[in-house]
């Protein structure tokens, strides 16, 4: 996966700027949040299937080569194939080769964070394919040529306006004259395009968001039914997802199943979730011929047993995009990569490396929000701090902090110097400033200074003073 | 005579942005901790928890650190730090980073059963009268109203909530919360001069938050998140003043404008706390 992090704050001052995404951001913000926190308080077991969940998952990645196997046998005994594919680049390769296998042209997609990071559509067009997003907005974003900003709402960072603006550039070759004002017009501008798409699919790719070892199943949480068409349509269906999704059994599925429409958007359930194993049977009315699972490694193996296994447990609900202070500053296109936020943060070093993607958990204030929002109680912080330490030693920071940090740690192992170098500073800042607050610091300091002010410190530190009333009090009096 | 826990000496993890930034929050802490019965002690060899060095990826340094500010509060029975974040350094993330440490992992342990952060040991020790959200008080009527924002490593590392808005309406002083009273200010330490401009922008929405609510004050429990607040509103032109509730806790007149000082009744003798405030 490409990350390039380097132009994290260039394109964070562009977001912090952009008006139209701030009221976006705003409104996932305070939105999903407030869903959520209501969906929970009806649910009074939700703490309990929180430890559930999180202990499924413990015990699935400490067994995950056996789960893996199970499910693959699981797929295979329905009728279905199983690809194993070690890298992004595997993983389009085995897609493009069962489209062609098929003689397919036109493929449908339903959204799919994994098809996002192998870069799949682009590599399928390459090849000449059509390969047409039909997730609402997935859609949007591939008319306009971006990529997701949120993994579970990919276009939440442009407005109605855009939205408008985009179906009236795009649309009108199809017979669509008019600019519309209204969501449900809009909604129902896009249904009638992406229908004929649907029906006229060869092949049609999903994600998954659970792999059921028991059985043989997918799970497939959605909210708009684009995904069931996509599925149950075309001759082939082909799964693209990650190792990590799989569980165990159907009743672990409903665990998750209860954690993960509540954690993402404060709903009870979406509206659609579907459990599709293997192609069709003989009596079924509808449903693929051929049915096939690539499951997709690309750095996921390395965190068994890594200081990052943890992060394996997740499933991708996106509540701690919506939770972050920084990821609703700034939106997820600042990131750099398809997996944004907190989540983004640990997975995205992992997925490509340190060096390209180290903003990422380094612009974080460790609030703690994500982990205390988690379904699934990831330690995202923690897992951060691994970032950067690996960052630090790799010295990918910038000199002057690299520098500061080390006489930071070198002034403290020296507690004597460093009360007598702070108290000789404490004493020239007394005299060169006169006002209580100063405006202007000097060299990295000045980033603070850029906005806000400093109140002028006391000319002493507080163990100077306390000694030296200290020292009067045994002077003058009894002890105290 | 034999020695009680009252009269074995707390040890003031002082911080070093208190040490270094405001030595006045220094002297309300000792006040505070000596109203509840305890002797003060100030241990010179201290500097800094380590937790910049720590979530700066500096792991060998933060290491370091550590092992020295075990080595000089290891002997008191309760250490007493007046910030979130540096109380759950030693409490909850020393253990970790000395994890493998021959000789250093039992004494992490050790340190981190008996580190307190200030609101959780006064209210353990401070006899105040229980109160609830109607403020009933029979010792007297409500005398300010403030805002609190919830230090996030407090919050969540050391389960500071309550204590310290209990401690504040035990003083006649009632809480006016903010929209997002837990929503992070944009300090997180080196992060507020390594991408100044999302820290801005939280730290304005955070103080156009605290403003909103009309309160006299903003009170906080951790000093890079007073610092912070108070540079922006400043910055700002607000008129919000930002306080410590150690500050408020042992100068009521701060924001209430008396200067009568404001005594609980002491139920017994030996009980151990009265939150007794000397008139400035």
């Amino acid at each position: 996966m490409d990350v390039k992090s380097d132009q994290f704050i260039p394109l964070a001052n562009i977001a912090l700027n952009n008006e139209s995404l701030q009221q976006s951001m705003s409104l996932l913000g305070k939105g999903l949040a407030y869903k959520r926190k209501l969906a929970i308080a009806a649910l009074p077991e939700f703490e309990t299937l929180r430890n559930e969940a999180r202990d499924i998952k413990d015990h699935t990645i400490r067994h995950l080569d056996l789960y893996l196997e199970k499910f693959e046998q699981a797929v295979i005994d329905k009728g279905g194939h199983v690809h194993w594919a070690s890298n992004d680049e595997q993983a389009r390769q085995f897609v493009l080769e069962i489209c062609q296998q098929n003689n397919a042209k036109r493929v449908t997609k339903s959204k799919s964070m994994v098809t996002e990071e192998i870069e799949l559509v682009p590599f399928l067009e390459e090849n000449g394919l059509e390969a047409v997003e039909t997730d609402l907005g997935e859609y949007i974003i591939q008319l306009r040529g971006e990529r997701p900003s949120h993994i579970v709402a990919p276009a939440v960072h442009l407005s109605k306006d855009q939205v408008a603006e985009t179906f009236y550039a795009h649309h009108q070759k199809l017979g669509f004259n008019e600019k519309l004002k209204d969501r449900v017009d809009m909604v129902a501008e896009a249904r009638q395009v992406l229908r004929s798409k649907f029906v006229k699919a060869d092949v049609g790719i999903s994600g998954a968001n659970f792999l059921v070892a028991e059985t043989g199943t997918i799970v497939l949480v959605t909210n708009e039914g684009n995904a069931e068409l996509t599925t149950a349509i075309p001759d082939t269906h082909i799964v693209v997802t990650g190792i990590e999704k799989v569980i165990p059994t159907m009743e672990d599925a409903s665990t998750f199943i209860r954690l993960l429409a509540r954690s993402a958007v404060g709903a009870e359930i979406s509206a659609y979730t579907s459990f599709l194993t293997g192609p069709r049977r003989e009596d079924d009315k509808d449903g693929p011929k051929n049915f096939h699972i690539v499951l997709v490694d690309n750095g996921r193996s390395g965190m068994v047993g890594s200081e990052l296994q943890e992060m394996l447990r997740c499933i991708r609900c996106s509540a701690c995009l919506n939770h972050c202070p920084v990821y609703l500053s700034v939106g997820g296109h600042a990131y750099s990569s398809v997996y944004s936020g907190p989540m983004g943060a640990v997975l995205s070093p992992q997925f490509s490396n340190i060096t390209d993607a180290s903003h990422l958990p380094s612009a974080s204030t460790f609030c703690g929000k994500c982990e205390a929002v988690c379904p699934v109680k990831i330690p995202l912080p923690k897992l951060m701090r691994h970032w950067r330490n690996q960052a630090f030693d790799k010295k990918l920071s910038e000199p002057t902090l690299r520098w500061g940090l080390w006489w930071w740690s070198y002034l403290n192992q020296h507690p004597k110097l460093q009360q007598r170098l702070v108290n000789i500073g404490l004493f020239i800042m007394s005299h060169l400033h006169k006002k209580d607050f100063i405006s202007k610091l000097p060299g990295i300091a000045g980033n603070w200074t850029h906005s806000r002010d400093f109140r002028k410190p006391a000319a002493s530190t507080f163990q100077s003073q306390w000694k030296k009333q200290q020292q009067r009090t045994r002077g003058g009096h009894h002890d105290s | 005579m034999s020695e009680t826990m009252e009269t074995k000496p707390v040890a003031l993890f002082l911080t070093c942005l208190l040490d270094n930034l405001r030595p006045n929050i220094g002297f309300d802490v000792v006040q505070l901790i000596q109203a509840c019965g305890f002797k003060v002690e100030v241990p010179e060899a201290q500097t800094c928890c380590g937790q910049v060095n720590y979530n700066g990826g500096d792991k060998l340094s933060a290491q370091q650190i550590a092992k020295q500010v075990i080595d000089v509060f290891l002997p008191y029975d309760q250490i007493v730090a007046p910030s979130g974040s540096c109380a759950s350094m030693i409490k909850n993330h020393y253990p970790t980073l000395l994890e493998d440490d021959a000789v250093y992992a039992d004494k992490a342990y050790a340190l981190s059963l008996k580190t307190f952060e200030l609101s959780e040991f006064l209210s353990k020790h401070a006899d105040f009268r229980k109160t609830d959200d109607n403020l009933t008080l029979d010792v007297a009527p409500i005398m300010a109203k403030v805002t609190y924002h919830d230090a996030c490593a407090g919050l969540r590392e050391m389960d500071i909530k309550d204590q310290p808005r209990a401690l504040l309406k035990s003083q006649s002083i009632a809480i006016e919360e903010m929209q997002e009273p837990e929503t992070c200010c944009g300090f997180g330490g080196i992060f507020c001069v390594k991408y100044p401009e999302i820290s801005d922008h939280m730290v304005t929405k955070k103080v156009m938050d605290a403003k909103q609510t009309n309160a006299k004050a903003l009170v906080t429990g951790d000093l890079g998140c007073l610092i912070n607040m108070e540079g922006k509103i400043n910055r700002l032109g607000l008129d919000l003043p930002v306080f410590h509730f150690a500050e408020i806790l042992a100068n009521p007149q701060l924001i209430t404008n008396s200067a009568m000082a404001i005594n609980t009744v002491v139920d017994d003798e030996d009980s151990a706390t009265i939150m007794r405030n000397e008139a400035l």
